[in-house]
This record gives C-alpha cells, sequence and structure tokens, in this order.
C-alpha cells in the first residue's frame, strides 16, 4: 500500500464547486532506464486514475510513462449531494488500490 | 550622538551574525515550485512525513523499541532539533547529523542495523525530525568542540577542487544570483534539507545535494558518510544561523 495524500472537503453548500487534491507516493519507473547490466528497470507505473461520486464515475484519467513520480492530480467537483467520494487507482500489475471519503453537502 | 552610535551598536550585536540579505533557495525558484513546497497538499515531502510517522512509531531491531518508547511524540522533543544539527557525539568523539543521529539511536538502542545513508526509510525518519522544526530559526549547537568543524567546513568551501578548478565559494558567494546555464545559481543555505528534489524525483540529504555539486566541478566525491560532509554541514549551518527552516523544501 503505498502513502497517500488525499484531500477532500468534509462538508460543502450544494451546488458548491470543491477541488479534490491526490498526492500518491509512486516511483512511476518509466520502463526505460536501463541499469547497470544493460537491462531495462522494469515499468512500474500507475495507469488510471478514476474518481467515484456516489458509484458514478466523475473523473477517469490515464497516466503514462512520462509521468514524473509522485504523481499529484488535482481536479474541481460540483457536489449536490451527501455522498460518497471513491479515488481509486491502477499499477501496471493490475492491483486497485482505493481511498474512500465522506462528503456532507448541507 | 553617543546613544544613537550604542543604539545601533546594540542593534547589530542583537542581530544575526551575517547581515541579513541572505536568501534561501526558495527566492530563487519559480511561483509553481514554491506554491508545491507551501501547500501541504502538493508536497510530496510530506509523504516522506507520513511514512516517517509509521516508521517511528514501529519497533526496530532486538531491543523491539520504536522511536516512540523514548522520544515519545516527535512534536513534542523533536522540535527545533533539526535547527540545531550537526551535533557532537560524546562516545562516538565526532560530530553526527540527524541521519547519524538516527543510525546511533538504532545501534545503541534499538539494537538494530545502521540504515545505510540514502536510504528512503532514514529519509523519511529524519524528515518527520526536520519538519519539527518548519518555521524556527536555524541555532546552531554553541558547543565548543563544533568550532574545528566548522573551522574545516569553511576551509573545504573556500578550497578549489575538481578539473573544473572551482570552490563552493566561487559559484555560491561570489556568483549567487547569477545562472549556471538556465539555472540559477543560490546562496547555498542549507534550509529546508531533507528536500524533495524534482530533478531527483525523491527526497535526498544535504550530503546527496554536496555530492551533486562535487561530480559538477569534475571532483570526485567523498564516500557518503565522510567527516568532510559533516564538516561543511556544520559550517553551512553556522553560515545560514538565524534563517527559517522550511523542512521538507522542494528544490528544482
Amino acid at each position: 500500500m503505498a502513502d497517500v495524500l488525499v484531500n477532500i472537503p468534509e462538508s460543502a453548500a450544494p451546488g458548491e464547486i470543491i477541488e479534490i487534491k491526490l498526492l500518491i507516493s509512486h516511483p512511476m519507473e518509466t520502463g526505460f532506464r536501463p541499469l547497470a547490466d544493460g537491462t531495462l528497470q522494469p515499468r512500474d507505473i500507475i495507469t488510471s486514475v478514476r474518481c467515484l461520486y456516489g458509484g458514478e464515475t466523475v473523473l477517469e484519467v490515464d497516466l503514462h510513462p512520462a509521468i514524473s513520480a509522485n504523481p499529484f492530480l488535482a481536479f474541481h467537483l460540483r457536489v449536490d449531494r451527501s455522498d460518497e467520494i471513491v479515488l481509486e487507482w491502477t499499477d501496471w500489475y493490475g492491483e486497485v488500490q482505493r481511498e474512500v471519503r465522506q462528503i456532507e453537502v448541507v | 550622538m553617543t546613544k544613537v552610535c550604542t543604539t545601533a551598536l546594540v542593534i547589530l550585536m542583537a542581530g544575526p551574525a551575517q547581515s541579513d540579505d541572505r536568501r534561501s533557495g526558495f527566492e530563487f525558484m519559480g511561483p509553481t515550485t514554491q506554491s508545491m513546497q507551501t501547500d501541504d497538499m502538493a508536497n510530496p515531502g510530506m509523504l516522506a512525513v507520513l511514512a516517517g510517522e509509521r516508521l517511528w512509531n514501529e519497533p526496530a531491531g532486538l531491543s523491539e523499541q520504536s522511536c516512540q518508547t523514548c522520544h515519545g511524540d516527535p512534536e513534542g522533543e523533536m522540535r527545533g532539533v533539526a535547527a540545531r544539527y550537526p551535533a557532537f557525539d560524546e562516545v562516538a568523539g565526532t560530530a553526527v547529523d540527524i541521519s547519524g543521529r538516527v543510525n546511533l539511536c538504532r545501534t545503541r538502542h534499538q539494537r538494530a542495523d545502521p540504515l545505510p545513508h540514502e536510504n528512503a526509510d532514514l529519509l523519511a525518519l529524519v524528515t518527520l525530525i526536520g519538519l519539527q522544526s518548519r518555521g524556527l530559526p536555524i541555532q546552531p549547537d554553541p558547543d565548543p568542540r563544533l568550532t574545528e568543524w566548522r573551522a574545516r567546513g569553511e576551509a573545504y568551501y573556500e578550497t578549489r577542487v575538481g578539473q573544473l578548478n572551482l570552490s563552493c565559494a566561487q559559484c555560491h558567494d561570489e556568483n549567487a544570483g547569477g545562472h549556471l546555464g538556465g539555472a540559477p545559481i543560490p546562496e547555498a543555505h542549507p534550509t529546508g534539507y531533507p528536500i524533495y528534489r524534482l530533478e531527483w524525483q525523491a527526497m535526498g540529504s544535504l550530503q546527496r545535494r554536496l555530492r551533486g555539486c562535487f561530480t559538477g566541478v569534475r571532483s570526485e566525491p567523498w564516500p557518503y558518510g565522510s567527516d568532510g560532509y559533516i564538516a561543511l554541514e556544520a559550517y553551512l549551518m553556522q553560515r545560514a544561523a538565524g534563517m527559517t527552516m522550511e523542512t521538507p523544501a522542494v528544490r528544482p
């Protein structure tokens, strides 16, 4: 499990546009770097990040080898109901990690 | 007149040793990199802090003791520690920096193997300790046994080395604020170590940064952990006395 920093406000007003920030600890190894013996350091990247708001996909991002280590994503979301916000990402080996937060819209 | 002079003198004596037009590397960065450092949610150094908090509470070695067992929460006893180091270690009879201190704690008290230089766990612990001094002024340890270390550090700082035959001072004193290629030359104040350097895409210690300068002037770097680095660290912290700690800093 990678260390991760998630910033989602705990509460918001109906219709408010909130900012969601996600910082994932990950080497984002490109797969192009040669090791001392001439072989390539195997690729290890996060391939996709998804954000679900109450089960509905609101953001889907594909990441590629040119993205630096410890990727940082920030995006905006208009919230109109109290619900669950799920951030989940998949790595090169198919492992999925998810962070779940609850937002109160009052 | 006399009174004015006395007041001026008092102000001079009360101030830090150097006149304060010193600038941290922070001020040489672009606004985007600066905001990356100041926003704890965007600063990748905070990932090292997270890892450090986990390790702080994790028992290690034969003693089955964690840092927490002896020191309690890092917020308490570790406040101001990073602003004071390097310090002199009585038993080892040598000056040590914080990573050296962490490793001494591991071998003496936790009875664990020391962590290798630039090990991610070691950097995480040192970053966590450094964070407790963020915002505090650098206050070098007044221990007189460090004077000799600082003098040696200053001598290294002013000695020309490498095929390019340059000393630290020639870039970071005489040409600070200028450019080397496209990159600004900062004043070499170690205010934010360990730093998250975008070029490394990882955390790194001041020793790693110093090695970068050694290879930059085409000189063979000393091995990690050499006394020379500790002496340079001691001198640079003295030179930056009074400046504000920024750990974990972000640098390009």
